[in-house]
Formats: C-alpha cells, sequence, structure tokens
C-alpha cells in the first residue's frame, strides 16, 4: 500500500497531466513573448542594410540599429520577439511531423523518413533476436545449474563493463559498413546484460516449487519445462521488456558506425539543413514508437498471462488485486 | 528411554494392537542430519527410529528449531541423511519421489496453473493421459470440495482452499504416504478447526497413512494416533506417546480427561523449563514506564 495512494478513478487522469505539464511548459516558453524570446524577428527592415524579413537578430543589436535611425531622422525597424531556431513551438513541431512524412527527402538517393524509421526498428528487432536467441536459454542455464553459473557468469560479469560503442571499429572491420557491425552492437550492448538478468530472475523462482514439483514425481527435464519456464515467464517477460529499452539506447551508437543510417543519419541531415522542426519530429516519433511499443506489450503480456497481471514499469499500474493477495495469504 | 504410558481404555488399546499387527509403511533407521556451515558442524537429526503403519496417523511434534522440518524432508528425499536409512515398504529411499506425497506449509500450488491442471500434474509427470489424468482430478477436487473452482487459478483462492487443493494434488498420486509440514500453520484459527475436520474425514474414507509435523499440543491430540515426540538440538526421539483419546473424535472431547493428561504430558516434555528461563532474563524497567499500566 502505497503512503500517500492515488484516489480511484484518478489515475487515467494522472497519466494525461504526465504528458501534459511538459507540453504546457513549452508552449509558455513558446507562446508567451514575456518568457525567454532572446531574438527579434524583424517584419520591417526599414533602412538597416542588412536586415531582411523574417531574420532573426539580438535584441541588443536590434535596439543599436534602431537607435541609429532614430538619431538620422527614419522611422524604426519592426519585430517581434522570438526563441532561436533550434526551440520551434509545438504547433511547428507537430506540423514538422506531419510534414516530414510526407515531404521527399532532398537530395536523390536520401531515405524518406519512415524508410530511416523502418530500417532503425530493423536494426533493433535483429540486435535484440539474436541476443534474445542466446541469451535467454543461457540465462535460464545459469540461474538453474550452479555449474553453468560458475562458468558463464564471470566472463560475462567481466565483459558486462565493457560499454559497446568501444568494439564499434572492430565490428566493422570484422563486418562491413552496412548493418552488419550496427545489429553487432545492439547485440553485445544487450546480450551481456541479458544473461544476467535473466539468469536472476532465474534464481529468484520460489525453490518450493520446485520441490513439490520433485515430491509429484517431475524429472530434471520435466522440472525445467513444466515449472522453471512457465514460473519465471512473467518476469522474463518483463525483464525483456526493459532490455528492449535498453537496446533503442545504443541504436544511436549503433548508426554512427560505418555507413551512417536509419533515425539518426536523418536527424543528422535535418540538423544540418537546419530544419529543427524535423529534429524534434523524428525524435518525438522515437519516443512514440518506444512507448506505444512498451504499452502493447504491457497489454499482450495481460492476455498472455492471465493468472498474474505483470508488474508494469511506472504508467497504468493496477495489480492492487496482487498486492491485497501477497498482503493477507 | 522409558516412557509410562498414558491410561489407555481397553477399547483403545486393542485398537493399538490391531494397528501394530499392520504392515509396516514407513521404517526410519538411525536417521541422522547434520548440516556444515563454515567449518562448523549442526547436528539437526541424531539417530531416530520409528516405524509407521499402515493407515496410521503420526504426529511429529517438538519445540520449534528442533529439527522436525528436516525429519520430514528427508523422509520425502529432499535432504539426503548423513547416516541412517529410510524403508518406504522395505525400499530403501532415494530422492523424491510421487510415492510420498508432501504437503508444505507454504502455499506451493502453482500459480500458472488452475486447481485442475495443480491436481492433475502428477498424474501428468508419470505419464497418464490428459484425458484420464482430467477425469481423476475432477473426483480428487470434488473429494475437497471444490469443485465449483476447478477452472480457478490459486490466487483467486483462499488459504484453506489452496491447502486443499495441495492436498488433492499430493493424493492424487495415490502415495503410500502424505507427508505434511505444518499444513495449517499459516491459517486462522477458524479454518485450521475446519481443516483438521476436513483430513480427519479424508484420512477416514481413503487407504492413507499420514506423517503430520506440527508444533501446536491440540492438534497433534486432535488428529493423532501416535505422537512422536522431538527434543531439541540435536534432536533425539523423547518419547513415542500412545494418543488415548477414542476415535472417531470431535471437537467436546477437548475438555476430557484423556485430551488433557495427554495435553498435559506433551506439555510438560516440550516446554519443561519455561518459568526458569522468564526468570533469568528479567526485563528491565524502563524509567519512562508510567503507573498507569499493571
Amino acid at each position: 500500500m502505497p503512503f500517500v495512494p492515488v484516489p480511484v478513478g484518478f489515475s487515467g487522469v494522472i497519466v494525461c497531466f504526465s504528458f501534459l505539464i511538459p507540453i504546457l511548459l513549452w508552449s509558455a516558453v513558446s507562446y508567451l513573448p514575456v518568457i525567454w524570446h532572446p531574438l527579434v524577428k524583424i517584419t520591417d527592415a526599414s533602412k538597416v542594410p542588412y536586415f531582411k524579413p523574417d531574420m532573426l537578430v539580438e535584441k541588443k543589436t536590434f535596439a543599436l540599429e534602431n537607435e541609429k535611425l532614430r538619431l538620422a531622422g527614419i522611422p524604426p525597424a519592426s519585430g517581434i520577439p522570438a526563441n532561436p531556431v533550434f526551440l520551434p513551438a509545438p504547433h511547428e513541431v507537430v506540423e514538422a511531423m506531419y510534414r516530414s512524412f510526407i515531404t521527399p527527402p532532398r537530395r536523390n538517393g536520401e531515405p524518406w523518413l519512415h524508410e530511416s524509421l523502418w530500417h532503425s526498428i530493423r536494426i533493433i528487432f535483429w540486435g535484440f533476436f539474436w541476443s534474445s536467441l542466446f541469451g535467454v536459454p543461457l540465462g535460464i542455464l545459469c540461474g538453474t545449474f550452479p555449474l553453468f553459473a560458475r562458468l558463464g557468469e564471470p566472463v560475462v560479469d567481466f565483459i558486462r563493463y565493457m560499454p559497446a560503442p568501444v568494439f564499434g571499429a572492430l565490428a566493422v572491420a570484422v563486418m562491413g559498413i552496412y548493418d552488419g557491425p550496427k545489429i553487432a552492437i545492439i547485440f553485445i550492448g544487450t546480450f551481456f546484460q541479458q544473461v544476467l538478468v535473466v539468469a536472476n530472475t532465474t534464481r529468484k523462482l520460489d525453490p518450493s516449487l520446485v520441490e513439490a514439483a520433485q515430491t509429484l514425481g517431475a524429472g530434471r527435464l520435466q522440472i525445467l519445462f513444466k515449472v522453471v519456464l512457465p514460473g519465471i515467464s512473467t518476469d522474463l517477460y518483463n525483464d525483456m521488456r526493459i532490455l528492449l529499452g535498453w537496446a533503442w539506447t545504443y541504436l544511436i551508437v549503433a548508426e554512427y558506425i560505418g555507413a551512417s543510417s536509419g533515425i539518426t543519419y536523418f536527424i543528422n541531415q535535418q540538423a544540418k539543413y537546419r530544419i529543427y522542426d524535423n529534429v524534434f519530429a523524428a525524435i518525438l516519433i522515437i519516443g512514440v514508437i518506444g512507448f506505444a511499443s512498451d504499452r502493447l506489450l504491457d497489454s499482450l503480456g495481460r492476455h498472455l498471462f492471465p493468472w498474474k497481471s505483470p508488474r508494469s514499469v511506472g504508467v497504468g499500474k493496477q495489480d492492487s488485486a496482487d498486492d491485497s493477495e501477497r498482503a493477507c495469504p | 528411554m522409558n516412557p509410562q504410558p498414558l491410561n489407555l481404555s481397553t477399547a483403545v488399546a486393542e485398537r493399538f494392537a490391531r494397528l501394530k499387527e499392520r504392515p509396516v509403511i514407513l521404517d526410519v533407521r538411525a536417521l541422522s542430519k547434520a548440516f556444515y556451515s563454515g567449518g562448523a558442524v549442526h547436528h539437526a537429526l541424531d539417530r531416530i527410529s520409528f516405524q509407521v503403519h499402515r493407515r496410521e496417523f503420526t504426529c511429529v511434534l517438538g519445540p520449534s528449531g528442533c529439527g522436525k522440518s528436516t525429519l520430514i524432508r528427508t523422509i520425502a528425499g529432499l535432504e539426503s541423511p548423513t547416516s541412517g536409512e529410510i524403508l518406504l515398504d522395505g525400499h530403501p529411499v532415494k530422492g523424491p519421489g510421487p510415492d510420498r506425497g508432501m504437503v508444505f506449509q507454504g502455499y506451493t500450488l502453482f500459480p500458472w496453473l488452475t486447481v485442475k491442471k495443480n491436481v492433475m500434474f502428477g498424474l501428468q509427470m508419470s505419464g497418464q493421459a490428459s484425458s484420464i489424468a482430467e477425469s481423476e482430478a475432477r473426483e480428487w477436487i470434488a473429494l475437497v470440495g471444490l469443485s465449483k473452482f476447478e477452472n480457478s487459478y490459486p490466487h483467486q483462492l483462499s488459504g484453506g482452499m489452496k491447502q486443499r487443493v495441495a492436498i488433492a494434488r499430493a493424493l492424487a498420486n495415490r502415495p503410500r504416504i502424505l507427508l505434511m509440514d505444518e499444513p495449517f500453520g499459516a491459517l486462522d484459527a477458524q479454518t485450521r478447526f475446519q481443516m483438521q475436520a476436513y483430513l480427519l474425514q479424508i484420512w477416514k474414507n481413503l487407504d492413507v497413512t499420514i506423517l503430520f509435523i506440527t508444533h501446536d499440543l491440540d492438534e497433534a491430540v486432535y488428529l493423532s494416533d501416535r505422537i512422536l515426540v522431538l527434543g531439541s538440538d540435536p534432536s533425539r526421539v523423547a518419547e513415542w506417546i500412545e494418543n488415548p483419546v477414542p476415535r472417531p473424535r470431535n471437537r467436546s472431547q477437548f475438555d476430557s480427561p484423556e485430551f488433557k493428561a495427554t495435553r498435559s504430558r506433551l506439555e510438560n516434555l516440550i516446554h519443561p523449563q519455561r518459568e526458569e528461563v522468564v526468570e533469568q532474563s528479567p526485563i528491565p524497567r524502563m524509567t519512562t514506564v508510567g503507573d498507569d499500566v499493571e
């Protein structure tokens, strides 16, 4: 029971607020001229030789030039307060989000935004797939049999402390400059953590369940497949959700390696062209994809494991039935 | 060891004579178990010997930490003995097996399986076809009165219901002996009474031998034919008591002279020095304690 529980029926509203608050702050900085707005956007250049409409100048420069015009008896230039180009307003970003999907790339051969995104998702998928294919069984083995734990975990623990990006140059040398080394970086970043996390989850399984199965006549393989695997499945599922989040953080590093590609390449290109609304749009889209996939996995988990609602990370946490069960056996 | 038997009425004495003619199911011979940790040796069990006859209800009683659980876990095969041996129907016990069903104190139902699938678990492990296992499981669930809940998951059941499912799950394997390690210890008093009555019913109607661990004196006297009292550290057999309370049992017997005599006998065996211990460790009076507490 939390110290101050969320009022019943309000948790959905509070989730909305968790998004609304940053958006309101952003809007305030963007739309209220009294907050920040260090620049002036020229609307009428008057006779200042280097002023042009829509140009952004420092407030100090603007005042200085107008002072000169006043002394010369010429009507002053006019402008409105503005923020720097790297902080677009919310509506500009929303517009850019839409526009970036329908605008063809500037140069021939450059990928569209959706192509960049799809490329990134494929890299994550394969990196995470290969990592899980080896990491999960190895983790379960280490968690079940002490022999494997002694044999495998020390070296995994050693390699885990090497940051995945340091293998970048090596991966390019071995696997070329295209997708191979990128998938390898995601693999390296995920795999070693995964083995240890899964081994730990497996060890946390209540040993009395294994003992109960033994007294019911289950053999070693039956215990592994009929008790250990289903017993850890909910926790394992949650581990995988968290590890998938880590894989996303390795994506940006991975995409810098070899031939830059995917969403990182898109963001860098847009920044070079100084189209910051597109940069924000792309960053937000990554967030939306991550958040949406996590929510999707969460609700999928509820259907996969009807005997228990998986502990979700943060949002929409509603396993009070589970808690009260544990409190009064 | 020279036990002075409690006075048995003729009917009860004759019953014990008949009971001892039945075949021996469980034969524990000079069983010792020591745990080694960091060079120190802890003797949990010291040369324990006893026999359990077919359809006998035996309670094992002892002070907490005396190794009751170690004893039953060793019989179940979950611990291996340091020396001595355990014979089940004359065959030595090696490791856990379905011939010794176990009901644990904690709830050990598989949370990912429904009540029915939990009860089917042992049957399927031994390779039964699932249609047969299912119909057998239904019968066992009906026996413990949970037919309405056969498709519920364990987290939807109360503590007493969970233990009933655990009993059905253990019985479904038709074990030679049912080992119960303080199975009702975590239940509230009311539910515990119900479960005890329930267990006696099941025991009466099935060919099942029960070895039941408890630290509750009333529970031991209410349920058992014989009571094995263990001394502590390391635990030895302190006494083998033949319970003089006649069967069938009911709650009104709690006030009968036999019940009280047996209970006080057990009390003396288990807590002989209780008052001295209290005097040896006086609780210092705190200066802030007021006079309003008598």
